[in-house]
């Protein structure tokens, strides 16, 4: 019981954070001090109480993309296990619906952007639906390999069966997962180098281009939600890259917290070290996050 | 030197009575600038003057060979043919005549407005509308490619970012650019119909304004106008700190531009580090006279500022500072692949294209367009003390950001130099009234490129014409061409390594 709230409290208040983690590391590189640990969760508030404009042009799915969006994400997070702990929800075959709920989301948030007929919008739709594309095999093969390295089609018993010790059995399977993983990790969330979440400049971006047409708390959903998403699949990648377990529950909650907390400051590293790629580029990296996550079921399968 | 194809050939910096500027018939007046530009030479300026009586043309063009400058005019009717199917580079100016004279470039072939304003001759509209129907910016036919699966995509006027404001049509299919139109307009204040009549007192601080950026470059072109008309040569003191201030300028514009080209790669360390080193050499023109801008610091006749012992001790040490943080921040790109890979091979202008549209300062540099004003036209402090010109080969947005950052390089040891070796004397002299019924022509090289400014006089010593012409002038088709077969998501890239002035074209 107590896990469950824990899950369900850290679900909901700790995605903001993340994003601030971020963005202090990103300044800490540019020599600047940087916006508060907590701005995200000020730039929520700020938005949940403006008031929202909409385009004559849109439709109802225009007004229900974020919210459908958000709701998805956070019933995604229902499925996942957070470090050693159980999920709050699970049964045989919840990881598929794990990676549609996401696709769910993201379906509501092209035709949205499609919705408004503007141009950019139909041209983030367009780029956001392509490196989806390439970026959802990424995450069956990593499931598939998962699956079979547990025995189970579950995502809590998957997730939780890793451990050190398989680490030193499987190494090599789990190097290529991580690798697989990190790069879906950058793309999904619309980081550098696939996506530049700060950039102002409307003609380079994808994800951002999408809800440039949202505004006040259909926004503030959009951004929630982006930062549960972030949070949601970190905490899948924890999972892999960092199955460290004490055995005491809240010990076992504060390894959870740090290991996330330390994702968050490596995404911040990436995106102060490098630039983003070119456009045409980017499928080339997801074809290969794709072929590392598959040589990976090939290891474990063999 | 051959041919002069009937023109008047003077210094830059120079002025003639207005009766030894050549009087040709039309047809000779646009075959010989044909012809000049086939021989190498460059059209700096073109324009009308005139009112109700008539129009007479005039072009202004630059032989960097020779180091000279060609002057003519012809009378014009209501129409002329258009020279821009065999001299592109006249495409801009055609269009600039028809809109303040209404006088008809006949076979142009893209005839359009350029700033969308009223003819300064009332009732002579080029395209005949109506006076009483509003021009609103940008309100025109657009170049369209049509096709199933060609879409367009308008950005502007109102951009994401806080910028100036322009319109940009992209043809694409798919994320592939065929083609980019740009209409600009939105800041067009009316500065060259402002001047007629000056210069008086607000008429500096026109030149100061004309675009903010290149303050020095402008204002510069402006005083060697004034100097020009007057007939006088100003205290060495005034022209080292003249120069001094357009170096620093470069130096500030330079900078900021390579952290925004990093920053629209997304790389963070440079385009920090950039934004605070622009502010540290914006604070050296500030040393100099109060302004980052170096707005007040140039006038007729001098500087409106002396530079002491002191204040050069303190600029040395700031610019050492500036040097040494620049390098380090600048060599990041250099060193890092991805942002490496961004810039190679990204809005590449070939030599041809560039020559063709007679494209100006660092972005024809980059094209290999060994071309620069301070070195071909030398002026001021510049006939004594020279700074070598940066050129780079590939065209491509790495090019235009090599070639900043090469040029920052010199301009810091030519400051440095400067300063070590500041003349003493007077900083500023009197100079008389403009003479009367005189041309005058001054070619700077501002930031962006070559500033032409052309000045006529009346019988009193007035300005009956004053012709500005910006370097973004010639380079927006530039950046325009860089475009094509480009993928629409570097067009900030590209844009941001032109990095060319709104106002500075609207005027």
């Amino acid at each position: 019981m107590t896990d469950i709230l824990i899950h369900l409290l850290l679900t909901i208040f700790m995605p903001p954070l993340l994003l601030g983690v971020i963005g202090k590391t990103k300044a800490a590189f540019a020599g600047r001090v940087g916006a508060p640990f907590l701005q995200p969760y000020y730039d929520l508030a700020k938005l949940i109480r403006k008031g929202s404009v909409f385009s004559d042009t849109t439709t109802w799915i225009f007004r229900a993309g974020p919210i459908v969006t958000l709701a998805a994400t956070l019933v995604a997070a229902l499925l996942i296990p957070l470090g050693s702990h159980n999920s709050p929800v699970s049964f045989a075959g919840d990881m598929v619906l794990f990676a549609y709920l996401f696709a769910l989301g993201r379906f509501f948030t092209t035709t949205a952007a499609l919705d408004t007929g503007s141009s950019f919008e139909g041209m983030g739709a367009a780029r956001e639906a392509t490196f989806a594309c390439l970026a959802e095999p990424t995450l069956f093969f990593t499931l598939m390999t998962l699956s079979r390295l547990s025995g189970s089609l579950s995502l809590t018993p998957m997730l939780t069966n890793l451990t050190v010790s398989l680490w030193f059995r499987a190494g090599a399977a789990l190097i290529l997962l991580v690798g697989g993983m990190f790069i879906v990790l950058l793309a999904e969330n619309c980081r550098i180098p696939f996506d530049d979440p700060t950039t102002h400049l409307e003609l380079t971006m994808i994800h951002e281009v999408m809800v440039l047409d949202h505004s006040g708390p259909a926004f503030a959903y959009i951004l929630y939600g982006a930062a549960v998403k972030l949070f949601v699949i970190g905490a899948f990648f924890i999972h892999i890259a960092l199955p460290i377990k004490t055995g005491n529950p809240l010990l076992d909650w504060g390894v959870f917290i740090l290991s996330m907390l330390g994702l968050a400051v490596a995404i911040g590293v990436v995106e102060s070290i490098m630039a983003r790629l070119r456009l045409l580029r980017i499928p080339q990296l997801l074809v290969a996050a794709c072929i590392l996550s598959a040589f990976s079921m090939l290891l474990i399968l063999r | 030197m051959t041919d002069h194809f009937s023109m008047k050939t003077l210094y830059n910096g120079e002025s003639l009575p207005l009766a030894a500027v050549p009087l040709v018939k039309r047809e000779d007046f646009l075959q010989g600038i044909i012809n000049a530009v086939d021989r190498g030479w460059r059209i700096s300026a073109m324009f009308g003057d005139g009112g109700a009586d008539g129009v007479t043309l005039y072009a202004v063009l630059s032989a960097k060979s020779d180091g000279v400058l060609g002057v003519m005019r012809s009378r014009c009717g209501d129409s002329f043919p258009s020279i821009t199917p065999y001299c592109p580079q006249a495409n801009l100016f055609e269009r600039e005549i028809a809109e303040q004279f209404g006088v008809k470039p006949e076979g142009h072939p893209w005839f359009k407005p350029v700033r969308f304003h009223r003819p300064f001759r009332p009732g002579r509209d080029a395209w005949g509308r109506d006076a009483s129907e509003r021009i609103l910016p940008g309100v025109t036919d657009f170049y369209r490619v049509e096709g199933e699966e060609v879409h367009e995509v308008a950005v502007g006027p109102v951009h994401a970012g806080i910028i100036e404001p322009g319109h940009f049509r992209f043809q694409c299919h798919g994320e592939e650019v065929f083609h980019l139109e740009i209409a600009l307009g939105f800041q067009h204040r009316g500065i060259e119909a402002g001047l007629i009549g000056g210069p008086g007192p607000r008429t500096v601080h026109q030149m100061e304004t004309g675009a903010g950026d290149s303050t020095v470059a402008h204002t510069w072109a402006y005083c060697l106008i004034m100097e020009a008309l007057a007939g006088r040569r100003i205290p060495a003191k005034g022209e080292v700190i003249r120069a001094i201030a357009l170096e620093l300028e470069r130096l500030a514009n330079h900078t900021g531009d390579l952290g925004a080209i990093a920053g629209d790669t997304g790389y963070l360390p440079t385009s920090s580090y950039c934004g605070r080193i622009r502010g540290d050499f914006l604070n050296m023109s500030a040393v100099l006279c109060g302004s980052r801008f170096s707005r007040g610091l140039l006038r007729p006749g001098g500087t409106g500022f002396d530079c002491s012992l002191k204040q050069a001790d303190d600029l040395l040490k700031r610019l050492a500072a500036g040097r040494a943080d620049l390098f380090n921040a600048v060599d990041l790109i250099w060193t890092t692949p991805s942002v490496m890979g961004r810039l190679e091979n990204t809005g590449t202008v070939s030599i041809g294209t560039a020559t063709e549209l007679a494209l100006t300062g660092p972005a024809a540099r980059a094209c290999g367009m060994a071309m620069d004003v301070r070195q071909d036209f030398p002026y001021g402090i510049y006939q004594m003390s020279q700074i070598p010109v940066v050129t780079a080969k590939s065209g491509d947005v790495y090019a235009r950001t090599l070639v900043r950052w090469l040029e920052a390089d010199k301009s810091l040891d030519f400051v440095e130099e400067q300063l070590r070796q500041l003349p003493g004397g007077p900083h500023r002299a009197q100079i008389a009234p403009p003479a009367a019924e005189r041309i005058a022509v001054a070619l700077t090289e501002g930031w962006r490129g070559e500033v032409c400014h052309v000045a006529i006089t009346d019988e009193v010593g007035r300005f009956s014409r004053y012709k500005i012409v910006d370097p973004s002038f010639h380079n927006w088709p530039g950046l325009a061409m860089a475009l094509r077969g480009q993928q629409i998501s570097d067009f900030p890239l590209c844009n941001k390594s032109f990095n060319l002035s709104y106002c500075g074209f609207d005027l």
